[in-house]
């Protein structure tokens, strides 16, 4: 009894300095989500949980790590093998990058799916997708760390990218790398930016993403607007608290993705070579390309375009214009929410088109992805430019099929027949 | 309660915005040394001297890789009969004539260097920067059923011929660059240095 009360007068104490009691309830347990949110929904919360499951491995790999171009590779090998658990905690970091990836690969296809970057979501869409190039930022920047054979190469390739831009590229190209070509002293600053720099905009930007949202509300797999049927005290009828109910739910999920996630580093840390790649068991070697070079798998659909683009036009190289293309194709998804002029939101009711082309989207994302993992062929070249193509056109030609398109008509309220 | 406007707005007006173009022109300045701090250092700058090379052990047909600048440079030795390559598979080239500037003047002539059956290429996809890889042989390869040898990058299939001239429809923009470079000797090659000429 006295304890409770001790409880409650310090919870008083506090909440007459600082607003937990308001923040909770507002973000947690009078925070309201759709009825009808499904499976999809799952993958906000396990990307939160993988964030800080890299930065605690991260923190901890820092401890033992050297950013010199000399100590690098050793470093890593020295955490593999004398650090206690050391093997593990980088499995974990190098397994929860591609995690990471997938997870937000998926939680991007659910917005694209639903709509969920339709008015009024514009924002919270906008500030996902900066999460995810901070994120493609952060990739790269930690894949050049254990300086093998990949992380040198992927770092000399993904820099001359920026050689290519017209009149100032090349001075620009060695003003990043400090160096004329990629040395010590590139690791060191993309080592900077890895655990500093690019950190603090993620927690930063994330932070913004679910302020936005639960300033807005979850969109639904029918995409409803369930603030139109409430309560008399202003509570939606057709969605639950986010406390205790939706996150009963995502701790299930995470049971679940633990087990897959321990199932891979614990039995395949490296992935087939897909997580880890081999040739970055060599130390970085300057004079000698790997035979074959390879981004790390979520990158590769953008990896094909780049590849793709292998002819000049409109005065620009085909070096700069493959750059461009590439460029584009992780710009794009901020401009959804304006190419899309669609008056439903899910894909349930938008018409044939939506359905044909976010069909030939996913398609193309696949096929770009196995393209730019294998060598190239003249054949695979082809390939590679037909499905840019239908990439592209899922976006770009997205203002004229949604605007003509016949919709079906949206259900006023969950569970209403359509 | 609303506090009193200022007995003279205009005046505070004129402060506020020369206070505040002063402070971007200090923001302006302060960047300075951060931006400056990123360029090479003097360390790094000091790293790019010429280098010697022995050519006495190259046979005909081989290739040797120098590092200047931290790059790798091919010095190849092109063997009598191939030389004829280099001027047989003209139109598969997209600069057979060297308009682009990726070579000394002294090197814009049918064997791109300063002696004859001497190539001296810098070791760099004009692409992306990866090592093109030596394929001398004139036959059918995985990347080229009528290849000519030269060289071919493994990583987005830029192909360049003998002298480091790059073919047609390939990513590469431009020939493979040739490093300044001179013979001090007959056998000895200095690469990063136009020499006395």
């Amino acid at each position: 009894m006295s304890e409770n009360t001790i409880g409650k007068k310090s919870l008083e104490w506090v909440d007459s300095r600082f607003p937990v009691v308001d923040l909770f309830e507002r973000h947690l347990s009078k925070y309201y989500s759709p009825s009808n949110i499904n499976i999809w929904y799952l993958f906000g919360f396990l990307l939160l949980i993988v964030l800080v499951m890299q930065i605690l491995t991260g923190l901890w790999l820092m401890m033992n790590y050297t950013n010199t171009a000399e100590g690098a590779f050793s470093s890593i090998e020295y955490i593999m093998r004398d650090v206690d658990y050391g093997w593990l905690i980088r499995y974990m970091h190098a397994g929860g990058a591609s995690a990471f990836f997938a997870l937000i690969y998926l939680h991007m296809f659910r917005g694209m799916m639903y709509g969920s970057y339709q008015k009024p979501r514009e924002l919270i869409w906008v500030g996902g997708w900066f999460v995810y190039v901070l994120l493609c930022a952060e990739g790269f920047t930690g894949y050049v760390l254990p300086w093998g054979q990949m992380s040198f190469w992927a770092a000399q390739v993904i820099i001359s990218l920026v050689g290519s831009i017209p009149y100032f590229g090349e001075d620009l190209a060695i003003w990043i790398r400090g160096d004329y070509i990629v040395s010590g002293i590139t690791l060191s600053r993309l080592f900077a930016f890895h655990v500093v720099l690019l950190p603090i905009l993620i927690i930063a930007v994330v932070f913004f993403h679910i302020l936005a949202l639960h300033e807005i509300g979850s969109n639904n797999p029918d995409g409803i607007d369930v603030k139109k049927h409430t309560d008399q005290d202003g509570v939606p009828l057709d969605a639950k608290p986010f406390f205790p109910y939706d996150i009963t739910h995502d701790f299930y999920a995470l049971g679940v993705f633990l087990i897959i996630f321990c199932s891979v580093i614990f039995f395949f840390p490296e992935g087939g070579g897909y997580i880890i790649e081999y040739v970055n068991y060599e130390p970085a070697n300057p004079l000698s390309t790997p035979a074959h070079i390879v981004p790390s798998w979520y990158y590769t659909p953008f990896y094909a375009m780049l590849r793709a683009i292998d002819f000049p036009l409109f005065g620009l190289t085909a070096k700069f214009l493959g750059f461009v293309v590439m460029a584009a194709g992780i710009a794009i998804f901020a401009a959804l929410p304006w190419l899309d002029r669609s008056p439903v939101k899910s894909i349930k009711y938008k018409g044939i088109y939506s359905k044909a082309f976010l069909a030939g989207f996913v398609i193309s994302f696949f096929v770009l992805a196995y393209l730019g993992s294998v060598p190239p062929t003249e054949t695979k070249n082809m390939l590679a430019k037909v499905f840019t193509f239908i990439y592209f056109a899922y976006f770009l030609l997205m203002p004229i099929y949604t605007k003509f398109e016949k919709c079906k008509p949206v259900p006023e309220r969950v569970g209403d027949p359509a | 309660m609303q506090p009193k406007s200022p007995p003279n707005p205009g005046r505070r007006k004129f402060l506020t915005y020369t206070t505040s173009f002063l402070g971007i022109i200090g923001a302006f300045f302060t960047a300075i040394p951060f931006v400056s701090a990123f360029k090479p250092s003097a360390k790094a700058e000091a790293a790019g001297a010429p280098v010697k090379v022995d050519l006495s052990k190259l046979l005909p047909g081989e290739m040797m890789t120098v590092e200047w600048r931290g790059r790798p440079v091919f010095v190849v030795n092109i063997p009598k009969e191939n030389t004829n390559f280099i001027t047989k598979n003209l139109e598969r080239l997209a600069d057979p004539n060297m308009e682009d500037p990726s070579q000394p003047d002294y090197a814009k002539n049918d064997i791109r260097s300063r002696k004859e059956g001497i190539a001296v290429l810098t070791g760099v996809c004009t692409h992306l920067g990866c090592a093109p890889k030596y394929y001398p042989d004139a036959k059918p390869e995985d990347f080229d059923s009528n290849w000519q040898g030269g060289f071919f990058c493994p990583c987005h299939g830029s192909k360049f011929d003998l002298v480091g001239r790059v073919y047609a429809n390939v990513p590469a923009p431009t020939n493979l660059v040739v490093p300044p470079h001179f013979f001090e000797k007959d056998n000895l090659l200095v690469i990063g240095s136009d020499g006395v000429s």
